[in-house]
């Protein structure tokens, strides 16, 4: 079970952190008056986002002219050096779309290993030391589970059973595996379609999506607790907070899912996330529409309060902290926003200079945010 | 002196019992399978391994030749944990890996990692290595010969020694396996009036028997055995979607190979074709067939299907789809079954594919007539 605790410091084991909510369970938020603290460089590509287990930091990249070389890195918290890395070599496809590459998966930990799951279907897993402890091809296993365009689902660990979906037009599936052989727990077939957004966490399910809606499972056993089939987005993810699931379905749709059954508490299908996926931070869900227009509207009701216009585009999503929110534009501008102010403010910028296109992690009170050649710690 | 021997008796002992004790973890590493077969033992032979001595690697690296991508894997990790230690040490048994790298019976994977250490031991060493890498049996070793032939070849232009270019780029042009390479390669030497063949480069096949439009509503064409894959006869007539299914000779002009359907049939949509030829070997011999798709496709050599994919129009490229298969001597004859599928946007137009036969390096094998 992923418990979620409010303390002094907290890990971020995962694609936008705690319970896949994008927001910080930490009583030390990064505040405002944020600096590059240090840079790494880093060797390859990469939309994957950093995560962060105690004094460490893990970030993947893929490199070469194909794209085959497949990099895991530790470096440490405090001063950005490097503990370890480690090179493999892809053994499935590593076509991708331009704009993406084939570290697009977030990796995400238990604790005490960290699995890296790439475009390739090529999945690691690594104690915090780097001994490689199991690794498993899915293209390998499964000969067409592949997206010519790219795949970006990101794996999340749940009571020992690690869940990874490799959701596609072709041998589309997602499973189960056991987080210490990799041997598969369970596997089951998904809709034919490509997908590249990545499971919620939520209420000790893993909720997989898809265009055809949302269909939460066991994570030890893959068994169905809910289905909700009216259908959903393939890019932005959706989020669960409290007893209420956030659906990126015709906008946002609230859902109420209890075994078995699914109700619905609201839709607006104003509040339409455009590759960002949405966060709840308070009473708020705060959406970034494809105009790269952050919208806040009540987890009520679904009534709009205020929009703010950033400085755009987005492909990673936002993050919170404390009473802020933090997302960064494709061209490297880190914003800082207020959405406790009237209409919503955008606080502070920082220019990194470089393409991003990924999401931030949070941990320490600090954020560690990565582009193609950089993993930058800002505190 | 009774103490030396005593020494170099111990000494060799210590190594011999590494090499044996190596040999049964690298063998649970080379064991692993589909679907995490084999990641227990693995997982602990995998730590006894990063233990060994530096003096091991070749050892370490040699346990690659034969062995599945993820026993490679497994390989490569415990390489990089052990050479990394060494590098730190400055311990890296360069020699020795010299001499795995020159040796091309070892797996062309396992000899890009041991040219990938000594370059990070002795650059220089590695740059005096290179020029021999250029008919290498790894289309990545070739890469670093042919990147300093371009360099050579770019040098003698600024000097406006165009007869010097076009020996290095011409020279760079027949070790270049990879698509960047070559297209770098034959922009430059046509820029120097220079005559380039492509599709013999690659080893596209141009001409082929074509028929088409069965149906594919619902994308159900895809599983459906229409009659060319029953039978091969080039005078038949079938009952086709919107029109009569008949045979044409089609031979594509296209630089890289596109058979394109919409050619000879017209855009249809929600249809299937069949592209057949034949190719003929001058002996029996592994090779693998290259396909480049954005559609469905099937493709069968002498009948056995090699390979079925029912994606649609998410990309398609340069050898896209690699399969291995053994050519006979002689005919041999390759059917494509290529599925449009029933979209209208603009970028779902193309039904076409590109296929070349090549070895496992890339290059082509020519048919013998």
């Amino acid at each position: 079970m992923c418990l979620v605790a409010s303390g002094a410091r907290a890990d971020w084991l995962q694609f936008r952190g705690p319970n896949a909510t994008a927001v910080s369970t930490e009583t030390k938020a990064p505040g405002d008056d944020l600096k590059v603290a240090w840079a790494a460089d880093l060797p390859g590509r990469g939309l994957s986002a950093p995560i962060v287990v105690g004094d460490r930091v893990f970030v993947t990249c893929s490199s070469g002219p194909g794209q085959e070389t497949l990099h895991v890195f530790c470096f440490n918290a405090a001063d950005g050096t490097k503990r370890w890395e480690r090179a493999m070599r892809s053994t499935g496809r590593t076509m991708t779309h331009n704009k993406t590459c084939v570290a697009a998966n977030t990796p995400c930990s238990d604790g005490d290993r960290v699995f890296a799951l790439f475009s390739s279907n090529d999945l690691f897993a690594f104690d915090l030391d780097g001994n490689l402890l199991w690794l498993r091809g899915l293209t390998f296993d499964y000969a067409n589970a592949s997206n010519s365009l790219g795949m970006s689902q990101s794996p999340v660990v749940l009571d020992g059973t690690l869940v990874v979906q490799s959701e596609n037009d072709s041998e589309s599936f997602a499973a189960g595996l056991d987080v210490a052989t990799g041997r598969n727990k369970w596997k089951l077939e998904r809709p034919k379609a490509a997908n590249w957004t990545s499971a919620t966490v939520w209420k000790n399910t893993v909720a997989l999506q898809s265009s055809k809606g949302i269909l939460a499972v066991e994570p030890a056993t893959g068994k169905t607790v809910w289905d909700y089939s009216d259908g959903a987005s393939t890019i932005p993810s959706s989020v669960g907070a409290g007893e209420t699931l956030y659906a990126v379905s015709h906008g946002i749709t609230a859902l109420a899912p209890e075994k078995g059954s699914v109700t619905q508490l609201w839709r607006n299908e104003k509040l339409n996330p455009g590759t960002a996926s949405p966060l709840v931070l308070g009473d708020s869900i705060y959406v970034v529409n494809g105009a790269g227009v952050l919208i806040k509207a009540s987890i009520k009701n679904g009534d709009e309060a205020w929009k703010l216009r950033m400085k755009g585009p987005f492909s990673g999503s936002p993050v919170a902290a404390g009473k802020r929110i933090y997302i960064v534009n494709e061209r490297g501008i880190f914003q800082v926003i207020d959405p406790e102010a009237p209409e919503g403010k955008v606080l502070k910028e920082i220019e990194l200079k470089e393409t991003v296109l990924t999401t931030p992690a949070v941990s320490g009170g600090a954020i560690y945010v990565r582009s193609d050649a950089k993993l930058w710690k800002l505190q | 002196m009774k103490l030396s021997l005593i020494s170099l008796f111990a000494l060799s002992a210590v190594s011999l019992q590494s090499a044996e004790d190596l040999s049964k973890p690298i063998e649970a590493l080379r064991a692993v399978g589909k679907e995490g077969q084999g990641n227990e033992a693995a997982g602990k032979a995998w730590q006894e391994i990063v233990k060994a001595d530096a003096a091991t690697l070749p050892e370490v690296l040699k346990g690659m030749n034969g062995a599945n991508p993820l026993a490679e894997n497994w390989l490569r990790a415990a390489v990089g944990v052990i050479a990394d230690e060494a590098l730190k040490a400055k311990k890296l048994p360069v020699p020795a890996l010299v001499t795995f790298l020159k040796n091309t019976q070892n797996s062309p994977g396992a000899r890009v990692v041991a040219f990938d250490l000594i370059h990070r031991a002795d650059e220089k060493l590695a740059e005096e290595l290179t020029p021999t890498l250029l008919e290498d049996p790894s289309s990545d070793l070739r890469r670093h010969p042919v990147a300093k032939l371009i360099e050579v070849g770019d040098a003698a232009l600024e000097k406006k020694d165009n007869a010097a270019a076009i020996v290095a780029y011409g020279k760079g042009l027949g070790g270049a396996r990879d698509e960047d390479q070559i297209k770098v390669l034959a922009k430059k030497l046509r820029a120097l009036d220079q005559k380039v063949d492509l599709p013999k480069h690659f080893g596209f096949l141009m001409s082929w028997k074509m028929i088409a439009p069965f149906s594919n509503a619902d994308r159900a064409g895809f599983d459906t055995v229409y009659p060319p894959e029953k039978e091969l006869k080039f005078d038949a007539v079938y009952e086709g979607k919107t029109k009569e299914a008949k045979w044409v000779d089609f031979t594509s002009t296209e630089e890289y190979g596109k058979i394109d359907f919409n050619k000879p049939f017209g855009m249809e949509k929600s249809v299937v074709g069949y592209a057949a030829t034949d190719f003929f070997s001058t002996e029996d011999r592994p090779a693998e067939i290259r396909i480049g798709c954005k559609d469905g496709w099937k493709v069968w050599l002498n009948g056995e299907l090699l390979f079925a994919r029912d994606e649609y129009h998410r990309g398609a490229k340069l050898d896209q789809y690699k399969l291995p298969c053994q050519l006979k001597k002689g005919k041999n004859t390759i059917l494509v079954k290529c599925c449009q599928n029933e979209q209208t946007e603009q970028w779902t137009v193309e039904w076409e594919f590109q296929l070349r036969v090549c070895d496992a390096t890339g290059t082509a094998i020519l048919a013998a007539k």
